[in-house]
């Protein structure tokens, strides 16, 4: 699983190609969301946090653009699998967080009717 | 006799309903007995029947053909999108994402996600639940298992035409690729159209191999650098050194000129410890070693010829056929002979006679393989005629240990990477032997029929668990032996080398009890000798001649009756050491036998 991450590597503060809205014109809850999402980049352990829609296209992503896509990609496919595992052995059941251990780090996807939120993090920092 | 009876029935009566009554019997028909039958009647007693309870099976086998694979590839590229997004335009993907991330919905779900994900990440930072708090605890010990090995895969030679598997070489980086040297040893009986490719193969791969080397003649050695696992280093059948790198693809990259090349195939090739990683040494049955460096592969760096007469003579010099060097010894190598001589040279010495520091005998034919134990370099592993022996340096006169002569031909072996005690040998029957001399010493810990042909080459992978065989088809089988033979046993190490300071010890002892007798009888001879003429000595010689030789045929006969005798067909040995010898070694052997399961089970109390 982790053949394909280059930990090495610090993660790239916002690239270019996928800018954040600049601060003066973004409405309060915009920038309540820029705020959450910086928060959560500056925990110890983070390594990137990416948000990717429905159909597994990344929104905002701290990462670069090909390891963004990959990780997009194949998560929003494994949730939507563990998603519907979970509501096929119980109907009233839903995936509420997906949680991923591996030997370098931890995956972790907090999914939304429309969003997910991905963030990977080294715990052993 | 025919009996006929007719019933008769009105046409018109037919298809009616049948009309049922009584009535008296009445008789059709009388059969007399006949007296003439009754004469012919016999009674067979008693009656042959065959009974059988189980169902009756029979023996079926199918060969299923042979499916081949190949690897292919498919480029996914980035999708997703809606439709009136190119996702290679950068202006229409980043309009897209500012569309999104105004959207209520988004700002929304993300507030809420990222306060879960917060806590998550807190949680990580907290403790790690996955921390392992025993870890340094000793793991389980091995369970006493029976040695076992079991066939992983099979590479066949793909040409038509089969050649030998004369050499294998393991990558120096983990254990996915083998290299496989193909040659016909046959002198002169080369069949015509013989490929004289070889290749290196994925070991997940057996249905193709994953490269070929196209040398000009065929490959008797092949060997991967073990500094840079992209070059390898061939040895032609015609006496060429050969280089390849497998970036630039299957021609040869570097090839020895021929007038400087080996006159005879090129038996050993080995890559020396150097700081480029360029340097190598050659060893032929045309009798010389030769030094090269790859950057430069015109004439090799320096030649040794192998004249134990120390007279630097090509016409006098043995044929090395098997060479060794153990880079923590990096100014020493062995080379073993065809004439069954172990011969250990110094490449540092000053004068080039002096390379030759001493030779150990004791094989009756070539020596097939010679290497140093991985752990304890003074003590070496060789194979020649029926026997593998196990030499001290310290003992230059016979080696410490050996087995019994097989039946088939020994033709390669090695010790395990791992366990001071295990080494493999191959036989011409077949057979692949694992020999584990603290568990067994008579015979081997586990005895393999690998294939039907003969076997001619073997290479251990450096963890031990996996070994490659070569058959004289050109089959590579690839073999993983049990757990119990590739980790180290407890105090194996102190146990194999008190075993190899044992026999050394007793090897020295015996040395010194023959060289004695020998003086003894020196002084003797030197006695009668006096009294006798020129010509009583050359009569004498013959008679010596004709007993030795009766001895010899006494001993060949008796050893086939006894073997007549026991019903097995079986072949006598072509050769018999020489009366004394063969005493002399039968006293050894029994010595080592009690001396070694002694002190073993001494060992293991």
């Amino acid at each position: 699983m982790n053949e394909w991450m280059n930990t090495d590597r610090e993660p790239d503060p916002l690239p270019s190609s996928l800018p954040g809205p600049t601060a003066p014109s973004l409405g309060e809850p915009q920038a309540e969301v820029e705020e959450t999402l910086k928060r959560i980049q500056s925990h110890k352990g983070v390594i990137g946090t990416m948000v990717v829609n429905a159909e597994g296209i990344p929104i905002r992503t701290t990462l670069d653009n090909s390891t963004t896509v990959q990780y997009a990609g194949l998560l929003h496919h494994l949730t939507m699998k563990a998603k519907s595992t979970v509501r096929d052995i119980d109907p009233q059941n839903d995936l509420t967080f997906l949680r991923i251990r591996s030997k370098k780090h931890e995956i972790m996807v907090a999914p939304d009717k429309e969003y997910l939120l991905i963030v990977i993090q080294n715990p052993c920092e | 006799m025919e009996i006929v009876y007719v019933y008769v029935k009105k046409r018109s009566e037919f298809g009616k309903q049948c009309n049922f009554s009584d009535r008296q019997a009445e008789l059709n028909i009388d059969i007399m007995p006949n007296p003439e039958l009754a004469e012919q009647f016999v009674e067979r007693n008693p009656v042959d029947t065959g009974i059988q309870c189980s169902v009756s099976m029979s023996e079926h086998e199918a060969n299923t053909e042979r499916f081949e694979m190949e690897t292919r590839g498919v480029n996914h590229v980035e999708g997703g999108w809606p439709k009136d997004v190119n996702p290679l335009e950068l202006e229409q993907t980043i309009r897209f994402r500012k569309k999104v991330e105004k959207d209520e919905n988004y700002v929304n779900a993300i507030m809420q996600l990222g306060s879960i994900m917060e806590h998550c990440i807190k949680q990580n930072n907290a403790i790690d639940i996955y921390e392992e708090y025993f870890n340094d605890e000793e793991a389980v010990e091995v369970m006493e298992e029976a040695p076992s090995a079991k066939t992983i895969n099979v590479f066949r030679d793909p040409q038509e035409i089969k050649r030998a598997a004369t050499h294998l070489s393991w990558h120096p980086d983990g254990n996915r690729k083998l290299a496989v040297a193909y040659s016909c040893l046959d002198f002169q009986r080369a069949p015509v159209g013989m490929s004289s490719d070889s290749y290196i193969w994925d070991l997940e791969n057996p249905n193709k191999p994953e490269l070929a080397l196209k040398p000009s003649s065929p490959l008797v050695t092949l060997e991967f650098n073990p500094k840079d696992s992209h070059v390898l280093l061939g040895g032609c059948y015609n006496g060429q050194i050969a280089c390849w790198d497998t970036r630039k693809g299957s021609l040869v990259a570097e090839l020895s000129t021929i007038e400087f090349s080996h006159r005879d195939p090129v038996y050993g090739t080995i890559w020396l410890q150097s700081k480029t990683g360029t340097e190598c040494f050659s060893a032929s049955t045309d009798g010389q070693v030769m030094w090269w460096d790859i950057r430069k592969m015109s004439e090799p760096t320096e030649v040794v010829i192998m004249d134990i007469t120390k007279k630097e003579q090509l016409e006098n010099a043995l044929g090395a056929i098997s060479l060794e060097f153990e880079s923590t010894l990096p100014t020493k190598f062995m080379v073993g002979t065809e004439q069954g001589i172990i011969i250990s040279c110094n490449r540092k010495a000053k004068t080039s006679a002096e390379k030759i520091v001493c030779t150990f005998p004791g094989h009756h034919g070539p020596v097939y393989a010679l290497q140093r134990n991985p752990f304890y370099p003074k003590n070496f592993l060789t194979v020649g005629d029926w026997t593998a022996r196990i030499w001290s340096e310290d003992s230059r006169e016979s080696s410490i240990m050996w087995t019994k002569y097989h039946m088939a031909y020994l033709t390669d072996a090695a010790w395990s990477p791992i366990r001071p005690a295990v080494f493999f040998t191959t036989k011409m029957d077949g057979t692949l032997d694992i020999w584990d001399f603290v568990f067994k010493q008579c015979d081997p810990a586990l005895s393999l029929k690998v294939c039907d042909e003969a076997l001619f080459c073997l290479r251990v992978q450096d963890n031990g668990c996996f070994i490659a065989c070569g058959s004289q088809l050109g089959t590579t089988t690839l073999l993983e032996v049990s757990p119990g033979l590739s980790t180290l046993q407890r105090n194996e190490k102190n146990i194999a080398s008190s075993m190899f300071e044992r026999e050394t010890r007793r090897e020295k002892i015996l040395e010194a009890r023959h060289r004695e007798m020998r003086l003894k009888e020196k002084g003797k001879a030197e006695g009668r000798d006096e009294e006798q003429t020129d010509e009583d000595l050359d009569i004498d010689l013959e008679v010596l001649v004709s007993r030795a030789e009766e001895e010899f045929f006494d001993i060949i006969f008796a050893e086939l009756k006894k073997k007549e005798a026991d019903a097995i067909k079986l072949t006598p040995m072509p050769q018999q050491p020489s009366p004394e010898e063969d005493q002399a070694v039968e006293e050894g052997e029994e010595a080592a036998g009690e001396g070694k399961s002694e002190e073993v089970e001494e060992d293991l109390a």
